[in-house]
């Protein structure tokens, strides 16, 4: 660790990389769609270059070579030496790719493969133009020359004197350099005796104060080395004359002069690639005593990056390109300024208006109870508590809302991964992606989405020659696209592919006893038995998808969201895969019903319509069940006293209510409820922090006497309705 | 001997001794975060009988759990004399529905004993030994046995 | 006295180091986050030093400095550049636009300190 930085500035540095991998994402992205700009590619190298800068800093060495790597090839395309074609593109995609890989490995300590880096590393020597089998011997990205201010403390001090011969040039002094600056550095090496030379200086009339033309000895008794003398001067060895001479030559220490400005350095730099092409040339000199060099000598990118300092030729455009306004890269940094805030400290402000919410529903009902005159001050004073209320739990909530975008941009590296897995050309494109959906919601959404991604790809997309062979683009597409829809977040995953094989399906369904052998299915009732658990159609399972996690496992995880999953298809045009999800996990719309003397709650969106059980058809099939006719389809009846083991199912349903509920799939049942109290917003409580998952129960809430109230689930409700009960299922009471 | 092969820190603890059944227990002060009396809880689907459902404690979903039932000694027909004793159990909040709190006593950890063989089976499992106070044995609850079990159990 | 230092980087881990490396040196410090910011900082802030990076947005490194020297001929505030290459060109290149010295990175504390000894007067030792 060579920056000195606490873990805050490590923390930080890994936060700025995400940013900038963003930033650079979205850079290739504008370039593959060609709604890019002059600064576009820019602005992705200077993303490279921080993440490189930063991690040298960190001494995350791995990091910094392929940034290096990856960096010196962005340069290439930024000069206009080489062309960003698709084929470049897709290698910088990639190239992005592990560069996350890697940023995300530095964060967690872990190792990546080499092979990828390599294999990366490859290529990009191909795009630079670089051989590395000329280049001997690798020079090391970082050259010791850059440690001047680290004594070496392992040498034996070794107390010597030298003589320093020093001529300003003339433009010494424009450059800001101050030669009094550098004795008192010299005097604080050692014991220093300085005279000056000031025969050069014209007489006053003459004089440019802006000008130097004095000359010194300086004779120094030190116990540092002539490396460390020269890098005194550093800075102005290309504006002035400076010869150091060892007093006493100890270890055949001979009169040295300092080199001319990069002839001789201990590193050799490599002209730079515009005018010297066959860079492997220069690369041919001894690697330098870098401390820490050992694995990144290994990689072939150092040399070829070490070899290609980036910028070439670029600094006047540069300059020019970057006075235009960038309205863009406005957006992109202004926006505003943030803190950083604990999760912990917004989770339990929603918490706690959670509970505000809570207590103003129960203040309302008290005072409902007491039949105040209309316009009292009482009421009206509620009234404005309930909206401030209803305004800070709105804002409490916009905390946790993040965009989409980041989410989407890990879904083009699974589309990227499973392209090339595949050898299919895909095009991904991407809507809505600063539709903003509770955080938790979608670090939860990464692997059902990814699941459906993948899944898009390799069985949704036709492989090429298909798709030529059918006179479609032989570049298949996926979009994904999010959206506010009706207090939701929708998100769909549609690919351009053959639809969904129903026939095939089907086969499969009956072969693997899904169902029966005779079943009629309507083709949205086939297309929803890709969700059906063990369903995995060995035929096309592959290694990309076929990882025995099937569809069932990414919608029950989407269920668990509180959301659900739709899926419609056209044979020959392509599938949609539908995903709703609430936009926070902390409140939603519920009706409040009564069941066998239970309070319950469903949820507004399952809800289609409310019947009374006199005024439609009921029927009865078998012993058990009963059904109910509805715009010409038969909707099985539940009753959820029965099915939560209340009470047992009531032969008459004359007073109770039916809810007519259907969920995302186009499944329906009808619920039979006692009565409907109200509907209102309620606050969702978990019910597994102290105790566990229900089946039927999403979560629980407290209702406005500050009982608790279950929250139905009616997508599991509605799937166990074609599933015959297990006979053992009893309640044990 | 020398003082200092004495230990000196006396190992006492404070424990809340009720009733459940006709029959004392007792667990560590430590766990309890509060006692209240009863409220009705809301009955939950699927669950062991020994559940009896959750109550609302300051915006918290906790379940209650009916201890005699739990022990095996029989379900409880709560009323305003039982009392709910909140406790926190491996990070777990829970509700165990008790007879009136009897007291609380220090003990000596040096006066808890193993447990003897006099007591049931059922309630073996769930005790972790046994104080004798006054002359009465009072039942030292292992809370965490006493937990609601993880997994649904049809 | 302190030197008051303006540091210049567009990467906020830079920022944050050079902030934390030069503050423990016992230099007063402010940062921008690009050229132009280094420009406006420049004005109220009136540095001793300025050190600053070379690629950034709207106004990279080499044109800042040209700026610098061209609205204050009159004031030769030493000028440090920070640096990923120490090669001869690109230092050929700083030192045209009117670079006093550079800073290659990765720094330390001890490395910063060693550059701003050499281009100005620290009144701290």
């Amino acid at each position: 660790m060579k920056g000195g930085g606490a873990d805050d500035f490590r923390d930080s540095f890994f936060e700025e990389c995400e940013e900038l991998l963003e930033a650079m994402h979205d850079g290739f992205d504008q370039i593959a769609n060609e709604t890019h700009d002059s600064e576009t590619i820019h602005a992705v190298f200077r993303a490279v270059h921080s993440i490189k800068g930063g991690a040298g800093a960190f001494g995350l060495d791995g990091l910094v070579g392929f940034a290096h790597h990856f960096e010196t090839a962005l340069e290439k395309v930024r000069s206009g030496e080489i062309e960003a074609d698709y084929e470049v593109l897709e290698l910088f995609k990639h190239c992005g790719d592990h560069l996350s890989d890697l940023v995300a490995a530095a964060r967690d300590d872990e190792e990546v493969a080499q092979e990828t880096a390599a294999a990366l590393g490859e290529k990009l020597n191909e795009v630079i133009g670089f051989d590395p089998s000329e280049a001997e011997e690798l020079p090391d990205f970082e050259p010791t020359t850059l440690d001047f201010g680290m004594l070496d403390l392992s040498a034996p001090p070794l107390p010597a004197g030298y003589v320093i011969a020093f001529t300003a040039h003339p433009e010494l002094f424009g450059s800001g350099n101050e030669p009094l600056l550098l004795f008192r550095s010299l005097e604080k090496l050692g014991t220093l005796d300085v005279t000056c030379d000031s025969s050069e200086v014209p007489p006053l009339e003459e004089l440019d104060p802006a000008t130097c033309l004095l000359s010194w000895t300086l004779r120094i008794e030190t116990e540092v080395d002539e490396v460390t003398l020269e890098e005194v001067f550093e800075f102005v060895e290309d504006c002035c004359e400076i010869t150091i001479t060892a007093l006493e030559p100890a270890e055949g220490a001979e009169p040295y002069s300092l080199p001319d400005l990069g002839a001789e350095e201990s590193v050799p730099f490599p002209e730079p690639p515009a005018e010297t092409p066959d860079i492997a040339e220069d690369g041919d000199a001894p690697a330098g005593a870098s401390e820490d060099s050992g694995d990144l000598g290994a990689n072939h990118g150092e040399a070829s990056a070490d070899a290609a300092p980036p910028p070439a030729k670029a600094p006047a455009k540069q300059v020019k390109d970057t006075k235009e306004p960038k309205e863009k890269q406005e957006k992109q940094r202004g926006g505003g300024a943030t803190i950083r805030v604990d999760l912990e400290r917004v989770d339990k402000l929603i918490n706690l208006v959670g509970e505000l919410v809570i207590k103003e529903a129960m203040l309302s009902q008290s005072i409902a109870v007491l039949d105040l005159p209309s316009e009292n001050d009482v009421s009206t004073g509620l009234e404005s508590l309930k909206q401030l209320a209803g305004e800070i739990q709105e804002g409490v909530m916009a905390i946790r809302a993040q965009p989409v975008k980041p989410m989407f941009q890990r879904m083009a590296r699974i589309v990227r991964e499973a392209a090339s897995a595949t050898g299919k050309r895909v095009h991904f494109v991407t809507r809505g992606e600063y539709t903003e959906v509770d955080k938790t919601v979608i670090e939860r959404l990464v692997d059902p989405l990814t699941h459906m991604i993948r899944n898009a790809v390799d069985h949704g997309l036709e492989d090429t020659e298909t798709r030529i062979a059918n006179g479609k683009n032989p570049e298949g597409t996926v979009i994904l696209s999010a959206a506010h829809r009706s207090g939701r977040v929708v998100i769909d995953v549609s690919d351009d592919g053959g639809g969904i094989n129903r026939p095939r399906v089907l086969e499969i369904a009956r072969d693997k006893g899904l169902v029966a052998e005779d079943a009629e299915l309507q083709p949205s009732e086939i297309d929803n038995l890709l969700f059906m658990p063990g369903f995995s159609s060995k035929a096309e399972v592959s290694e990309l998808s076929g990882r025995g996690v099937g569809l069932d496992v990414a919608r029950s995880e989407i269920q668990a969201l509180g959301g659900r999953v739709a899926i419609t298809s056209t044979a020959g045009e392509g599938t949609t895969f539908a995903i709703s999800l609430p936009l926070t996990l902390a409140v939603m719309e519920g009706m409040v019903i009564d069941v066998a003397g239970q309070t319950m709650v469903v949820p507004i969106t399952a809800i289609q319509e409310t019947l009374q059980p006199r005024t439609v058809a009921i029927h009865r099939i078998g012993a058990q069940g009963r059904v109910l006719k509805n715009r010409d389809s038969l909707v099985p009846i539940v009753d959820l006293g029965a099915s939560f083991q209340f009470r047992d199912e009531p032969e008459d349903l004359g007073d109770q209510v039916l809810l007519l509920i259907e969920t995302e799939n186009d499944r329906r049942c009808a619920l039979i409820v006692d009565n409907i109290q109200d509907q209102r917003q309620v606050v969702i409580k978990s019910l597994e922090t102290n105790y566990r998952r229900i089946d039927g129960i999403a979560a629980a809430t407290i209702l406005g006497d500050g009982r608790i109230a279950l929250i139905i689930d009616p997508d599991s409700i509605v799937r166990d309705v074609s599933i015959p009960s297990d006979p053992t299922m009893q309640l044990m009471r | 001997m020398s003082d200092l092969a004495e230990p000196k820190t006396r190992l006492e603890q404070e424990v809340v001794a009720f009733r459940v059944a006709d029959q004392d227990f007792c667990f560590d002060i430590m766990s309890v975060r509060e006692i209240r009396g009863w409220t009705a809880t809301t009955v939950l689907p699927h669950a062991q009988s020994y559940v009896k459902g959750v109550i609302n404690l300051r915006g918290s979903v906790v379940p209650v759990v009916d201890l005699s039932a739990r022990l095996g000694l029989g379900v409880t027909d709560p009323g305003p004399r039982h009392v709910i004793i909140i406790t926190v159990v491996q990070s777990q909040t829970i509700g165990i529905l008790a007879e009136v709190v009897s007291d609380i006593i220090t003990v000596q950890e040096d006066d808890i004993q193993p447990v003897p063989d006099i007591v049931a089976d059922t309630v073996k499992s769930f005790i972790s030994g046994v104080v004798i106070v006054n002359g009465e044995m009072i039942r030292k609850l292992d809370l965490s046995r006493v937990l609601p079990a993880a997994s649904v159990e049809f | 006295m302190s030197l008051r230092i303006l540091a210049v980087d567009d990467s906020r881990t830079m920022r944050n180091l050079l902030d934390a490396a030069l503050t423990r040196a016992g230099f007063e410090v402010d940062l921008a986050e690009d050229g132009e910011d280094g420009l406006r900082h420049y004005e109220s802030f009136g540095p001793d030093v300025v050190i600053t990076d070379v690629n950034m947005p709207r106004l990279d490194g080499l044109g800042f400095i040209e700026a610098l020297r061209r609205l204050h001929v009159d004031r030769l505030v030493p000028i440090l550049v920070l640096t990923t290459e120490s090669a001869p060109e690109l230092k050929a290149r700083a030192r045209a636009a009117g670079a006093t010295g550079w800073i290659v990175k990765p720094f330390d504390e001890e490395k910063l300190v060693w550059a701003i000894e050499r281009v100005a007067i620290s009144g701290g030792s």
